[in-house]
């Protein structure tokens, strides 16, 4: 039950040699063997895969399917991108020192007030927290006191962040209507089109996703996460031990959101934009089909998952975009009805089942 | 200024009379000469004749474009053609061919005669035949009125036979009158008349009454303007009561297919969007067809799409009932997952087949059009989709409540186990009422084809909503859902003039959240112990 | 003797369906009370209104004759010290036995207690007691989910004693044992009863003999009978309504 149990181990070691030969094979190898959009491009799937943990903690041990993920990631995406249209400053278009060029387009008069502050990066990070871990406080202090419980609650969780993603396409919202916020230039004086800010993102981006898989590890082994696969099982039962249920829900709830808002932040320098769309419906449940292929409850399934649903993604809409969607439809029925619990599920149960299984089976960094 | 306009008028009236042998004719050819004053004139003298021949005409002088040819005299309607100017007979509109640039030279008109212009034809079509263009000229004097076409008019009332027509005379009469410098009875009657008449254009003409010096009008246009806003205000609520009733409707169809599947059968099927997609380009399919091969057929094409698209979605929801749904029984969430999948898939075959962009569904004549009441505009393609929701509504309750499929849907959907016992196939119920569930999802599709974009993202944009419906209404609950789907659409068009659509929308959605959390099961809740466990 | 808990006049229904129907009950500290009554008597609503599940429409459940049981949720009364045994067994399935009852043991329910939560020497020692108590020592280390029906009556009662609740509310516990398991699990209410307050619902006759101990009859959410159990058996309109003649 330690903190680093094997298939956490090999994960992360996996991970570490990632971190290491990426940047290398991009910055100081003779010939470039990884190209720079590579570097962005593993940069994203580490940060898809960070978002699956923060799902796997809510779904995989507390049973609380959110189809909402994608409106905290989105909006730790918008904190980091407000530091970075403000980061600008006069380079703009209107070269507008004060006014980000949306602004001056829309004939904004002043920067709105919660625009405040974002001018400074501790800030910002501060909001990538906070904003996320707000709305999840708010949203689930309702929700879990209420026991609205299962399908409804997944259903509240999509048209939460449908609502948003309507708010966020308004124009008169602040936040840069249906174009959201683009055009980033530099962050903490680093160029984001230079490789090394590229591979310096790179790295943050699996350190966050090491240290989210072993803070969501460490919660899950304590007491407190046998508690939550407790109301996963049986609510009712663990409400009669005494257990305040909501507070426990509350709890892991937050958490997630903020993990999805770190995953967010550190998305938006590495894509170079953040719009509307994040907010889409459609891209949490994609979410939830990261965790369900990679393994619910495995935490580094669902890591696995994302980067294998992502990378699937990059090469299919490259090479045939047509069967992009049916494929994606394929998996979202396979795997719910034939892999209940997931790739990883399915190579340790055949590991289990071989007289003397490999000890370092490299299963794991598909 | 008016003063000066009134003496001129009455000078002209008298030139009229004693011009009054004159000939149609030798009226036209008398306007190229002089001034504006003179042209105005003998417009006038045009429209006091009477002879209808001379509404073409002043009308293209109205655009300016009635020219006097150089070489003859004649005066000619001159249109581009290409790059040439082509001169027609003004009369006759016999075709004189090509002229030169500058053969001819246009007849000017300017603002006061172009009023002067419009009041003639006004006149002159007041007597027209055709009851719609008299009506027509009537509104034209209301929004024109003049002082001098009073006795005109009143004579043209007393004469008028067609109620509607003798209506907006009367209008356009009291509006004239308050133009005029009649006394204040006749004033206040008219103001009066204007208050029956009671809305935006009588307000436009009130208005600026309210200003008046002399304080008997001020008052009696004060009164009037309070009656005919507080009417308005009346009639602005019907408007969106109806907006409203219409939404609902919309949401009403979109919302009661899933109504059986969630709501009866508890499987969320989260493909229930794109099965309404399957209606919506199964009726674009069929009005495909009938254009290509009979056309004459293309009022009948949603009465034929119906039922196909019933049987085209009812059976796309078979297949997915037997080929997926049936093994996650129980699995709420997995099912959640599997029937996204299943949208993808259909989303993306239709993409494949009929490419991603919007596809024109047209309206049969029967649903295109509108027509009033009292202040109110109603469109037919929102009236006949209302009451087709009502009616797809209707015939579900009877099929659920009083036949024995809806019996043994209903206990299949409690205890497989003991309805299995009993010697009902459940298997074959599960799928029927699946089935049942999507091919309704298909008519929705039908209609909202006459209101809606038919693309492949069609039903994304309502499985949200629906969703929201059903739960709002109280899953496992038909009449839930009709009322959940009417006071959403209702409160969305009520908020709508006070916050813009979008966020009306979020404030709808906001309160949904709210209201789950207070009462989860609905705004009818079937109670009891099975649905709390 | 002081007073445990008392119902006074209480009333629930449901959806016009009076459950409760004026009931008042009540059970002294170290009592041990057997609750008999037919199908549909009340039995199990008695219980939820008891601990917090479901409100009384009207009425008073008081608790050590001060605390008012109406106003508490499921976690406060288990707070307060009332342990609860279903009617169906309910225990977490992918836990291991041990788990199980480690996780019901009294202790601090605070979400940053278990956060940093570390078990004690004392701990794992009740731990064991609880689980030879009830004989499944042997699959401490089992899944709950693969235990019998049996042996799920019985982890339950286990979470109900590593509780240590100063009530016991047991909801049928011989459904589903063997004789021998049914006189066992009589002997062990017995035998705790007295340091704790403990109200047992059955419907085995022969369990409730064994319990030997006040019998309360509940019929239509109203109190029939009440006295030892030859005493109610003897009560015509008892037989009437439940033993049969
Ligand atoms: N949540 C509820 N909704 C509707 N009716 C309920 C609810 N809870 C209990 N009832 C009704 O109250 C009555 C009493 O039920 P209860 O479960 O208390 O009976 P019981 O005495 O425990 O019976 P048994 O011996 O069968 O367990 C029953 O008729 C039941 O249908
Ligand atoms: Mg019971």
């Amino acid at each position: 039950m330690g903190l680093i149990d094997r298939r956490m181990g090999i994960f992360l070691t996996g991970l570490f040699i990632l971190t290491v030969a990426v940047p290398a094979g991009n910055l100081w190898m003779e010939g470039q063997p990884v190209p720079s959009y590579i570097v962005s491009l593993l940069g994203k799937y580490l940060c898809y895969a960070l978002l699956a943990v923060a799902l796997d903690l809510v779904w995989g041990f507390t049973g609380i399917l959110s189809l909402g993920h994608g409106a905290f990631f989105a909006l730790g995406g918008y904190a980091m991108g407000m530091h970075l249209m403000r980061e600008i400053g006069d380079r703009g278009v209107y070269a507008n020192p004060e006014l980000p060029d949306f602004m001056v387009f829309l004939n904004y008069q002043e920067l709105p007030w919660f625009w405040y502050g974002f001018d400074q990066f501790w800030f910002a990070c501060l909001m990538v927290l906070l904003v996320p871990g707000a709305l999840a406080f708010v949203f689930g202090w309702f929700a879990f006191r209420s026991r609205v419980t299962g399908v409804y609650l997944s259903i509240i969780t999509q048209a939460m962040t449908y609502a948003l993603m309507l708010a966020f396409f308004r124009n008169e919202m602040g936040f840069g209507g249906n174009n959201g916020l683009t055009d980033f230039k530099d962050v903490l004086g680093f160029d984001l089109q230079s490789d090394s800010t590229r591979a310096g993102l790179f790295v943050l981006s699996a350190i966050a996703l090491a240290g989210g898989l072993l803070l969501a590890r460490a919660i899950t082994t304590s007491k407190l996460g046998q508690v939550l696969v407790c109301i996963r099982d049986a609510e009712d039962r663990t409400r009669f031990l005494g257990y305040r249920v909501e507070g426990y829900k509350l709890f892991v709830w937050v958490v997630s959101a903020m993990m999805a808002g770190v995953a967010g932040a550190l998305y938006t320098p590495q894509v170079g934009i953040i719009n509307p769309g994040e907010f889409s419906p459609a891209n949490s449940i994609e979410i939830v089909i990261w965790v369900a292929l990679g393994g619910r409850g495995t935490l580094v399934g669902a890591a696995i998952g994302a980067i294998i649903v992502a990378a699937a993604k990059t090469l299919l809409t490259g090479w045939f975009p047509e069967i992009w969607l049916f494929a994606l439809g394929a998996l979202f029925i396979f795997v719910t009805i034939f892999m209940p619990k997931g790739v990883l599920g399915v190579i340790e149960g055949a590991l289990a089942k071989r007289p003397k299984p490999q000890p370092d089976g490299k299963e794991a960094e598909v | 200024m008016t003063i000066f306009r009134q003496c001129l008028a009455a000078l002209f009236c008298c030139l009229a009379t004693l011009a009054s042998a004159q000939s149609f004719e030798e009226l036209v050819a008398q306007l190229p000469e002089g001034k504006f004053a003179e042209r105005a004139a003998v417009v006038a003298q045009l429209g006091a004749l009477g002879d209808p021949r001379a509404v073409p005409v002043l009308e293209v002088l109205l655009e300016g474009n009635l020219h006097v040819l150089k070489s003859n005299e004649a005066i000619v309607a001159v249109r581009e053609v290409g790059s040439d100017d082509v001169a027609y007979d003004a009369l006759t509109g016999e075709e004189f061919g090509i002229i030169p640039r500058r053969g001819s030279s246009k007849i000017r008109v300017n603002n006061g005669l172009r009023r002067d212009i419009r009041a003639a034809i006004g006149t002159l079509t007041l007597r027209a035949p055709d009851p719609a263009l008299r009506l027509a000229a009537a509104d034209a004097a209301f929004r024109a009125p003049n002082p001098d076409q009073l006795e005109l008019l009143q004579s043209v009332r007393s004469d008028e036979s067609d109620s509607e027509v003798a209506e907006a005379l009367d209008y356009a009469i009291a509006a004239t009158v308050l133009e005029s410098d009649l006394p204040d009875e006749a004033q206040v009657a008219a103001i009066d008349t204007l208050r029956e008449m009671g809305n935006q254009d009588a307000l436009s003409v009130l208005t600026p009454l309210l200003q008046a010096t002399n304080p008997v009008m001020a008052a009696a246009a004060k009164d009037a303007v309070a009656a005919i806003e507080a009417n308005q205000r009346l009639w602005n609520m019907a408007q969106n009561v109806w907006f409203g009733l219409s939404l609902g409707s919309v949401l009403l169809l979109a919302a009661i297919g899933l109504a059986i599947t969630f709501g009866v059968m508890g499987v969320i099927n989260m493909a229930h969007g794109e099965l309404v997609m399957l209606g919506a380009y199964t009726t674009f399919a069929v009005q495909e067809v009938i254009r290509a091969s009979f056309p004459g057929l293309f009022d009948w094409s949603l009465l034929i799409a119906a039922p196909l698209a019933f049987l085209i979605a009812g059976g796309v929801g078979v297949a997915i009932e037997r080929g997926c749904v049936r093994f996650l029984y129980g699995r709420p969430l997995e099912t959640l997952l599997a029937t996204w999948g299943i949208s993808l898939i259909l989303q993306q075959t239709v993409r494949s087949i009929f490419g991603p962009n919007n596809r024109e569904v047209g309206n049969p004549s029967w649903m295109s059009g509108a027509f009033d009441i009292g202040q109110m505009t109603i469109t037919y393609n929102r009236l006949w989709i209302l009451l087709f929701s009502l009616a797809v509504f209707a015939i579900l309750l009877f099929v659920m409540k009083k036949t024995s499929m809806g019996l043994r849907m209903r206990a299949v959907t409690q205890n497989r186990a003991m309805a299995a016992n009993m010697g009902i196939r459940t298997g074959w119920v599960d799928a029927l009422t699946f089935g049942l569930g999507a091919g309704i999802a298909g008519l929705a599709g039908v209609a909202l084809s006459q209101i809606d974009n038919v693309s492949p993202n069609l039903g994304q944009s309502y499985i949200v909503d629906s969703f929201m419906v059903v739960v709002f209404g109280g899953a496992g609950n038909l009449w839930g859902t009709l009322a959940a789907a009417f006071s959403l659409g209702i409160a969305n068009k009520f908020l709508e003039p006070w916050t813009g659509a979008v966020l009306a929308k979020i404030l709808v959605l906001v309160f949904i959240i709210l209201f789950i959390q207070k009462r989860p099961r609905g705004l009818f809740a079937v109670k009891g112990r099975a649905v709390e466990n | 003797m002081s007073i445990q808990l008392s119902l006074d006049g209480v009333n629930r229904s449901f959806d016009g369906f009076k459950a409760i129907n004026d009931l008042s009950l009540t059970v002294e500290k170290g009592e041990l009370r057997a609750i008999i009554g037919p199908n549909g008597a009340g039995k199990t609503t008695m219980m939820d209104i008891i601990t917090g599940k479901t409100r009384p429409d009207e009425g008073e459940v008081l608790w050590n004759q001060t605390v008012d049981l109406t106003r508490t949720d499921e976690a406060g009364s288990a707070r307060l010290g009332i342990g609860r045994k279903f009617q169906k067994p309910t225990v977490f399935e992918t836990h291991t036995v041990e788990d199980n009852i480690a996780l019901s043991l009294k202790d601090d329910r605070s979400v940053w207690a278990t956060l940093f939560d570390r078990k004690t020497a004392e701990q794992e020692a009740r731990i064991s007691e609880v689980l030879e108590l009830v004989k499944l020592d042997g699959d401490r280390a089992r899944l709950a989910a693969d235990l019998s029906h049996g042996q799920k009556q019985w982890l339950e009662i286990g979470m109900l004693l590593a509780q240590d609740p100063e009530l016991l509310l047991v909801d049928e516990p011989a459904a589903g044992m063997t004789d021998a398991e049914t006189m066992r699990t009589a002997e062990l209410l017995r035998d705790i009863a007295g340091q704790h307050t403990v109200i047992v619902v059955e419907h085995d006759m022969e369990f409730v003999r064994a319990l030997d101990c006040r019998v309360t009859v509940l019929h239509q959410g109203h109190v029939l009978a009440e006295g030892s159990l030859d005493h109610v058996s003897a009560n015509e309109q008892v037989i009437e309504v439940y033993l049969g003649r």
